[in-house]
């Protein structure tokens, strides 16, 4: 496999704009599921979300690119520059040897709203110059590259939730193919009435109107999920080429990725987590580890007790022979599931706990449904973390699993 | 790198306009008869652009359930039946748990789409708004598949539960070039190991109010709506702006050595493939074309083919001012003197441009054309633009022997693809 290294994090997320924020939030447990702003939602039977409160636009995107993109492309132009100033990445004179690969889950919800609401209500004409670049699953890669002057092997990805990840199994075939430095990820802004509505009809959205009852992975009383906004987007570098830009601190390595589908039903997951449980063997033999190497899980925690019992399951089924149950934390459950950037972001969060040997635990996880042979983290704790799994699945069967290390030269055991 | 592993197609499905399936597709395009017409899918009057390349399509009469139809919008039904026909064509048992077939974990999905299921997005959001009369949308008008509708991937779900493929799947969607990346991507997958087979291909159905709307703004799309069967004019100095298309194109990309071993019947290999972004503007386009010809040479050099062995140039060819000079600047600085030999030809001239579908129905065409030894030709084209200055096989097919052909593409988001397809008879230099 392609080593890649993670030199740069930017994060526009519910618990924080800043990679900092984001951590300091989920470390203290600060969950960041409130009742939605913006809309009064009370007809969609849902009344909470992952909202990105502390987001001013203009602070991040020239006003003049703000009229021609929605909110979710606004957050990833900020998480962009993010990643890059903390990767102190500036582009190269060689403009092909940038790339912009991210993930996508449901483009320009609000803006299309907007045209689309037009359109019907006065006409044609009513629909703006920008409509035909701000809605489509592409803007925010083009935007990010014109902006940024990166001409390398740019995509866009969709796998609904499992999105963030792949983005970056898919960023290392471009870098085994010679391109050294990739940004991957995405953001997600999706709660809008009718990007909502839209969700909504999963039927797995939880309908309770109290946080502490409303997003509980693992836990006996889970009801489905919150949605959420936001995301991640991450600088990969080719390591021989971040060391030869005189990169100081590198956050990890991917080590492995692997990607299956269910290829069972429209919209049920398979009964019998096979194909999930395979997509985490893939990763691990791609990374050259064994179950035992593992120190830390980032679940995908749908909330969803059928999904939840299969996640476990196909956990179970990889893990289940270590003598040391693995830890299992789902760090979405504080800011709700914000479908591709969900993803990205618990790579973030995979490789905080890593540089800080801290372990966030899972929000209101008050009883732990029996996990036998895996230990659900309730509670955030101090514990010594080299090498993450990353997990996550999207709406349809998508599976995807990524393994993140410390550096090898940094690497303790 | 004798441990390479090659690529090579070993079915086709084709929905395009104007005709049925893969053979009526090729009987079309090589007639230079075209498929574009003024709109029927809603009253185009009050729009700008009146003109589009729209599919006789009826997902029943095509053999999908009616609760395939339900739930899933055009763009899906649309990519199901361009995928099973893809499949039977292979030969390949996809699905069937019989022996025979494929290991299904080692079979994978990989879907391009520019716009999703934009219309039935903007059809249901019609009911639950009440034609735009409500910003926060009425529940009880909402179809329960919405979120299908919402998440293009579910396309690809669609097509690994029907042919029961458990390796990775994804949906691509890099606007105009997504069906040239879609089976770009599907052939790294097999190259890096990860899949022995896989399903690749692109679909959209933008002929709506919405999409048509978004494109008059900017007038991107023709404005002679007088003439609607002769309104796609690519590289004709008369050109003004591409036709609306829709449709949908699915391979069976195999590994060589995998096709070998069955005996299977191979249209061509799959030699190179490469992207660049142009870094320069959502929509226009710099007239050199430089990006575009750099992808042009990685993917011909991934082949490590020579710029004069390429016979056949499978044009974007939109039949945009824009587009056709840029796209000719590109060819000429990529091929050098090659360029004034090739066979150039854009059969949006007869099924119009739908979007990130065009793609693989090109690649299609073009793997067609290196099958058969015809090159499909560049229809409505009667006056030459002096910026425009190839041979763009006007308005009738040629019979040429084509070792290996490029097809290229240019979308919105400054993304510029190429990928190389060659004879199975080529002689590897």
């Amino acid at each position: 496999m392609t080593g890649l290294v993670v030199t740069g994090i930017g994060v526009v997320a519910p618990t924080g704009v800043g990679v900092e924020a984001h951590w300091s939030s989920l470390v203290r447990g600060e969950p960041a599921i409130r009742p939605i702003v913006g809309f009064d939602p009370a007809q969609y039977g849902v009344s909470l979300a992952g909202q990105v409160t502390g987001f001013v636009p203009t602070d991040h995107v020239d006003p003049r690119l703000m009229v021609q993109t929605d909110r979710w492309t606004w957050m990833s132009l900020a998480a962009a520059t993010l990643a890059a100033q903390d990767a102190g990445y500036t582009a190269p004179e060689d403009a092909y040897a940038t790339s912009v690969f991210l993930a996508a889950g449901s483009g320009g919800n609000e803006f299309s709203q907007h045209e689309i609401q037009g359109l019907w209500a006065k006409g044609p004409k009513s629909v703006g110059a920008y409509q035909s670049i701000a809605w489509f699953y592409a803007a925010s890669t083009g935007q990010i590259s014109i902006r940024d002057g990166y001409k390398g092997p740019s995509g866009v990805v969709v796998s609904e939730g499992a999105g963030g990840l792949d983005s970056i199994g898919w960023a290392r075939r471009v870098v085994r193919r010679g391109t050294p430095a990739v940004l991957v990820g995405g953001t997600e802004a999706g709660v809008t009435p009718y990007a909502l509505l839209c969700q909504a009809t999963s039927g797995r959205l939880s309908t309770a109107t109290a946080p502490e009852d409303a997003y509980k992975p693992f836990d006996r009383r889970a009801s489905g999920h919150v949605v959420g906004e936001g995301g991640a987007i991450l600088l990969v570098e080719e390591p021989g080429a971040a060391r030869a830009r005189g990169v100081e601190r590198v956050w990890g390595e991917v080590a492995g990725h692997g990607a299956t589908h269910d290829a069972h039903h429209h919209a049920d997951a398979a009964p019998d987590a096979r194909q999930y449980a395979r997509a985490i063997q893939l990763s691990l033999a791609d990374a050259g580890i064994t179950p035992d190497d593992v120190d830390l899980v980032l679940a995908d925690g749908a909330g969803v007790p059928e999904l939840d019992a299969l996640e476990l399951e196909a956990l179970q089924r990889v893990f289940g022979g270590r003598a040391d149950p693995v830890p299992v934390t789902a760090p979405s459950s504080w800011t709700g599931r914000l479908m591709a950037g969900g993803s990205a972001l618990n790579v973030a969060t995979g490789l905080l706990a890593m540089r800080d040997g801290i372990v966030p635990g899972t929000a209101y996880l008050d009883d732990p449904v029996d996990a036998p042979g895996l230990d659900l983290v309730q509670h955030s704790r101090a514990q010594q973390v080299e090498t993450v799994v990353v997990l996550a699945r999207g709406f349809g069967g998508f599976n995807s699993s990524l393994v993140l290390r410390r550096p090898t030269e940094e690497r303790t055991s | 790198m004798s441990t390479a592993r090659r690529v090579v197609i070993t079915g086709i499905g084709v929905v395009a306009p104007g005709s049925m399936g893969r053979e009526g597709f090729w009987e079309m395009i090589t007639a230079g008869r075209t498929a574009t017409r003024r709109i029927t899918f809603f009253d185009p009057s009050r729009f700008r652009s009146q003109v589009a390349a729209e599919v006789d399509f009826d997902g029943r009469k095509q053999g999908l359930t009616a609760h395939e139809v339900f739930r899933n919008d055009r763009f899906v039904q649309m990519a199901v039946v361009a995928a099973d026909e893809a499949v039977a064509d292979s030969g390949l048992a996809l699905g069937s748990g019989a022996l025979e077939a494929p290991d299904p974990d080692r079979v994978g999905v990989v879907l391009g789409s520019a716009v999703g299921a934009t219309m039935r997005l903007e059809n249901e959001y019609v009911a639950v708004s009440d034609a735009g009369t409500h910003w926060l949308v009425d529940p009880q008008y909402a179809s329960r598949f919405l979120h299908h509708a919402l998440v293009p991937s579910c396309g690809a779900t669609e097509l690994a539960v029907r042919f029961g493929a458990h390796g990775p799947a994804t949906v691509v969607s890099t606007g105009c070039t997504s069906g040239i990346d879609a089976v770009g991507y599907g052939s790294q997958l097999i190259e890096d190991g990860d899949a022995d087979v896989v399903l690749a291909g692109a679909s959209d159905a933008p002929i709506s109010p919405i999409s048509m709307a978004c494109f008059d703004t900017i007038r991107a799309t023709t404005g002679n709506n007088d003439d609607p069967a002769h309104a796609a004019r690519p590289f004709d100095a008369r050109r003004d702006g591409f036709v609306m298309g829709e449709g949908s194109a699915v391979l069976v990309l195999e590994e060589l050595e995998h096709a070998r071993r069955r005996g299977a019947d191979v249209y061509c290999e799959v030699s190179g493939y490469a992207n660049r972004c142009n870094a320069h503007h959502m929509t226009g386009l710099r007239p050199d074309g430089v990006e575009m010809a750099e992808a042009i040479r990685l993917a011909l050099d991934q082949g490590r083919i020579d710029a004069d062995e390429v016979g056949y140039v499978n044009a974007h060819g939109s039949g945009t001012k824009q587009n056709d000079r840029h796209e000719t600047a590109a060819v000429k600085l990529s091929l050098g003197p090659t360029a004034q030999q090739v066979s150039m030809s854009s059969i949006k001239s007869m099924i119009g441009h739908s979007l990130g579908a065009i793609g693989s129905i090109e690649i299609a065409a073009t793997a067609l054309a290196v099958q058969r030894g015809v090159v499909p030709p560049t229809a409505n084209y009667e006056v030459p633009d002096p910026e425009c200055d190839l041979d763009y096989v006007p308005n009738t097919a040629r019979e040429q022997k084509v070792d290996v052909a490029l097809s290229v593409g240019s979308g919105f988001g400054g993304f510029q693809s190429a990928i190389v397809l060659a004879h199975p008879t080529r002689r590897t230099p």
